[in-house]
């Protein structure tokens, strides 16, 4: 995957966090996923479309999820509240919103409303052969992870490459 | 003063309208969606809209050139992670007064809401 596609969530993770809960958060290592269950019980996930294609998931484990959602909304909530989910979807929003803002180039990129899935064991669908890369986040209210699985859309690979050639001749 | 906040996301609404009650507004409205907004304008009468630009059902920018079509004066701000600046541009053309990228701050979102609202006394 083109590291241009994984570099604006680091930054923008960081910045929603510190934003709206003033919540340090400690990127790792990005790595490649193979398989297709997300990583913990709590998913907020955001299509995007237009000159990219493919998904974004923040999954959290549900401590966390708690965690967050109490610090970021002012209110402690269980999980079936709809207010969690709401939470959850807003934060998924914001970091994916806020990321493909920083995409190199003029991309016009559509971001999807946001979904959120509760339950253990779930999986997510990806579109085909685009790579699942996953960023592992650690903060004072637990870990999660960001998981990223966005391509540059096929025929605008090719437009880019005629514009580049253009530009060139 | 009436306010009518427009974003799908309660959990967006309800930190809004804190920030709103620290400027001494109270009387909010809220709506989930254009379609939404587009149905209540009418009997609340806002003298502030602030609106989220992706929504389900209609999309805040499709919203402000509806309401734009009748209400020239009432003072908006879209509140979005919309960030790039054609869609800012976008968006000014079609009405909107002032812009906040989510994420923001109280300290933001209270200047734009301030300095919105003292264009349209002067």
């Amino acid at each position: 995957m083109d590291p241009a596609f994984i570099t604006p969530f680091i930054a923008s993770v960081q910045n929603v966090f510190s934003t709206m809960m003033q919540l340090p958060v400690q990127l790792g290592d990005p790595s490649v996923k193979m398989t297709p269950a997300v990583s913990y019980d709590v998913s907020g996930i955001i299509g995007m479309s237009g000159d990219v294609v493919g998904n974004v998931v923040i999954s959290l484990p549900m401590p966390t999820a708690l965690r967050l959602v109490a610090l970021f909304t002012g209110t402690e909530m269980k999980a079936d509240n709809p207010d969690f989910a709401d939470a959850i979807g807003e934060l998924a929003n914001m970091i994916s919103g806020n990321a493909k803002g920083m995409f190199a180039g003029k991309k016009r990129v559509q971001i999807s409303c946001p979904s959120v899935v509760i339950g253990s064991n779930h999986t997510v669908a990806r579109p085909k052969d685009v790579p699942c890369i996953v960023i592992p986040a650690s903060t004072d209210c637990g870990q999660f992870v960001i998981e990223i699985a966005v391509a540059q859309r096929e025929n605008t690979q090719a437009q880019s490459a005629d514009a580049t050639a253009e530009a060139n001749a | 003063m009436r306010i009518l906040l427009i974003d799908d996301s309660k959990t967006m609404r309800n930190i809004q309208k804190s920030v709103l009650a620290q400027l001494g507004h109270t009387t909010v409205e809220e709506a989930c969606d254009g379609q939404d907004a587009l149905n209540k304008v009418g009997a609340f009468q806002p003298e502030l809209i602030l609106v989220d630009w992706n929504m389900p059902n209609m999309d805040g920018l499709t919203f402000v050139k509806n309401f734009r079509q009748t209400n020239k004066n009432t003072p908006l701000i879209m509140v979005t992670t919309e960030s790039e600046k054609a869609r800012v541009i976008e968006a000014i053309k079609a009405g909107v007064n002032n812009y906040v990228i989510k994420p923001f701050t109280p300290d933001l979102l209270s200047q734009r809401i301030t300095e919105t609202l003292a264009k349209r006394a002067a």
